[in-house]
């Protein structure tokens, strides 16, 4: 009964979802739900099937095999059905270069059927929101990676869709941009739009994502809130050392029984401590002199980390 | 094998509400660049002028059709009428198609939304015929302000000019759906010269010795300007039936190559 309510209720319902290209796994049988009005993030390096997964909820590329539900529906029956309703972020921008910036939206609402005043009255309501009133009627080319990211995320709101699709928003952009980008998509949220993203970067999973997925080589290896997985797979601190080079191989054992984890990176050292000024001590008695030493509180880098031994960008 | 069936993608076949958007935003581009329109039409213009007007004066003045002797300016007139239905729809599919598909990935964009691959094949080659047909009125116009038009039949010139300009259309659709870089557009371009110049564009196919007389009769511009040719000069015979034929199996087969291409380049 229960599952049935879930899955009646999901805007993506997705069980044992596979994508093969050729021999290729991209997607391994994954298992996952989105529901209505939460914001939903795949977390995981290059190449972990993220945008495949993206591309079959958007309906541009079909299931090898699995069970998919998108808004209710069968994305391989009821395609334009379905994209009607979506707004779809591409990892690459895809503007339309030879149209204007005011163009690329009002063409873009023509797509799907909008009729022209409601596309111009929604163009102006966009550029405003997207703040790139001023520039509706320049050339999309000369627009700075941040201005191209924000159009296109207008371009994705043109037919106010319920369910909002973003494959790496913000990877490329300057801090600043970056900021303004999630400050959007937060405001969106708050609207009740439903949002499934997909990132490398911790920051922005755990600034937006009420839930997510991390994946790693096609499958879904943890999922839960930012906190939850935080407090599962790390511990609360983290104490980073820096150790001149040559003396990294001198370390061995002298780190044992700190931490509740030491995990030994090619340029630093973690240990993974509930206190990590305590830690820091207990380094400085058993008479070792990092170059630099530093508490911060554990990321999803961390849990990244301890569920695949890898970093996320690479 | 049901399932397996079942799981295939179900062909989205094409709408023309759909599809008229994409025409719609070639239009709202076009309406900027008019000259890009423009200048595709005078190319052939320019051709009639110097080879019909000028050439045509050194040759004399007749050519000998059909056992019936006619100005040789009205002998090229429809070749480049028809060059003219050729190149538009060339330039529309292969040169702008390819920068939309991989360039600037615009029907990745487009896919997004409600339309379909079909949607997007059909409304580009709409455009491209709509292009076409605009290049067709326009000659037909300035043969007959030249007195080139020597028989009613003419009038179906139009028509058979948009076979000929879907016909190239879906071809270059096809083509540049296997184009990987710019560079490749050079064989486009030393496929299209030889056609403009040895379709019996500017001397009847006859003049060929027999072999290559054969070889010509493979080739596509050859049947759009016999098509038009016996129109616009009136020397109907069975051969129309076979352009037409040849143009209509030609371009569907082609329409029917780019869609399936595109179907894998563009939803994989």
């Amino acid at each position: 009964m229960a599952a049935s309510a879930t899955r009646a209720d999901a805007l993506v319902h997705a069980r044992g979802l596979t994508k093969r290209f050729d021999k290729l796994v991209a997607v391994d049988a994954i298992d996952f739900d989105v529901q209505r009005g939460e914001a939903f993030g795949f977390l995981g390096p290059n190449g972990a099937g993220k945008t495949s997964t993206m591309r079959m909820i958007g309906c541009v590329s079909s299931p090898s095999g699995g069970e998919l539900r998108v808004l209710g529906l069968d994305p391989v029956i009821d395609g334009p059905r379905i994209r009607a309703r979506l707004g779809v972020v591409p990892q690459a921008d895809t503007l339309d270069m030879e149209l204007r910036v005011d163009e690329n939206l009002l063409t873009y609402a023509r797509y799907f059927d909008i009729p022209r005043d409601v596309a111009r009255a929604r163009t102006q309501e966009l550029l405003e929101f997207v703040q790139l009133k001023d520039r509706a009627k320049d050339e999309v080319e000369p627009l700075s990676g941040g201005m191209k990211r924000r159009l296109t995320i207008a371009r994705a709101l043109v037919n106010e869709p319920g369910l909002l699709l973003l494959d790496e928003p913000t990877t490329g952009l300057d801090p600043q941009a970056r900021h303004l980008v999630w400050d959007r998509l937060y405001r969106l949220k708050q609207q009740g739009v439903t949002i499934v993203l997909t990132t490398h970067y911790m920051d922005e999973a755990e600034q937006l994502c009420d839930r997510l997925v991390v994946m790693d080589k096609a499958k879904i290896v943890a999922s839960g809130s930012p906190r939850s997985l935080i407090d599962q797979y790390s511990t609360r601190e983290v104490l980073e050392l820096r150790f001149p080079i040559d003396a990294a191989p001198a370390l061995d054992g002298k780190l044992d029984g700190i931490a509740e984890r030491v995990e030994v990176l090619p340029d630093r050292v973690l240990l993974y401590a509930h206190d990590g000024e305590a830690a820091a001590s207990a380094v400085h008695q058993r008479g070792l002199r990092p170059e630099s030493t530093l508490v911060r509180r554990s990321t999803l880098e961390d849990v990244f980390l301890r569920l695949t031994g890898r970093s996320l960008i690479e | 094998m049901i399932a397996v069936l079942a799981r295939r993608r179900p062909v989205q076949l094409p709408a023309a509400g759909r599809a008229a958007h994409l025409v719609e935003r070639n239009a709202i581009l076009y309406r900027r660049e008019w000259t890009l329109i423009v200048s595709g039409f005078f190319e052939p213009l320019l051709y009639l002028l110097a080879i019909g007007y000028g050439v045509g004066a050194l040759v004399g003045s007749a050519v000998t059709l059909n056992g019936r002797a006619i100005p040789y300016a009205a002998f090229v007139a429809p070749a480049m009428m028809a060059s003219s239905a050729m190149n538009g729809a060339i330039y529309e599919t292969a040169f702008n198609f390819f920068y939309k598909l991989k360039y600037v990935k615009l029907y990745d964009a487009i896919l997004a939304t409600p339309l379909g691959v079909a949607d997007v094949a059909l409304g580009e080659v709409t455009w491209a015929l709509i292009r076409g047909t605009l290049y067709a009125l326009g000659f037909i116009v300035v043969m007959a302000a030249l007195g080139l038009i020597l028989s009613p039949w003419a009038i179906l010139a139009v028509p058979a000019s948009m076979l000929i300009g879907f016909t190239f259309a879906a071809v270059g659709t096809a083509a540049s759906t296997f184009v990987r870089t710019w560079q490749d557009f050079d064989l486009v371009l030393i496929v299209m010269i030889p056609l403009f110049l040895f379709s019996a564009t500017f001397y009847p196919i006859t003049l060929y010795p027999g072999p290559l007389q054969v070889f010509i009769q493979l080739t596509p511009l050859y049947h759009g300007v016999d098509l038009l040719r016996s129109l616009t000069t009136g020397s109907i015979g069975p051969s129309i039936l076979f352009d037409l034929l040849y143009l209509v199996v030609l371009g569907s087969a082609a329409l029917l190559v780019a869609g399936a291409r595109l179907e894998r380049l563009l939803l994989k």
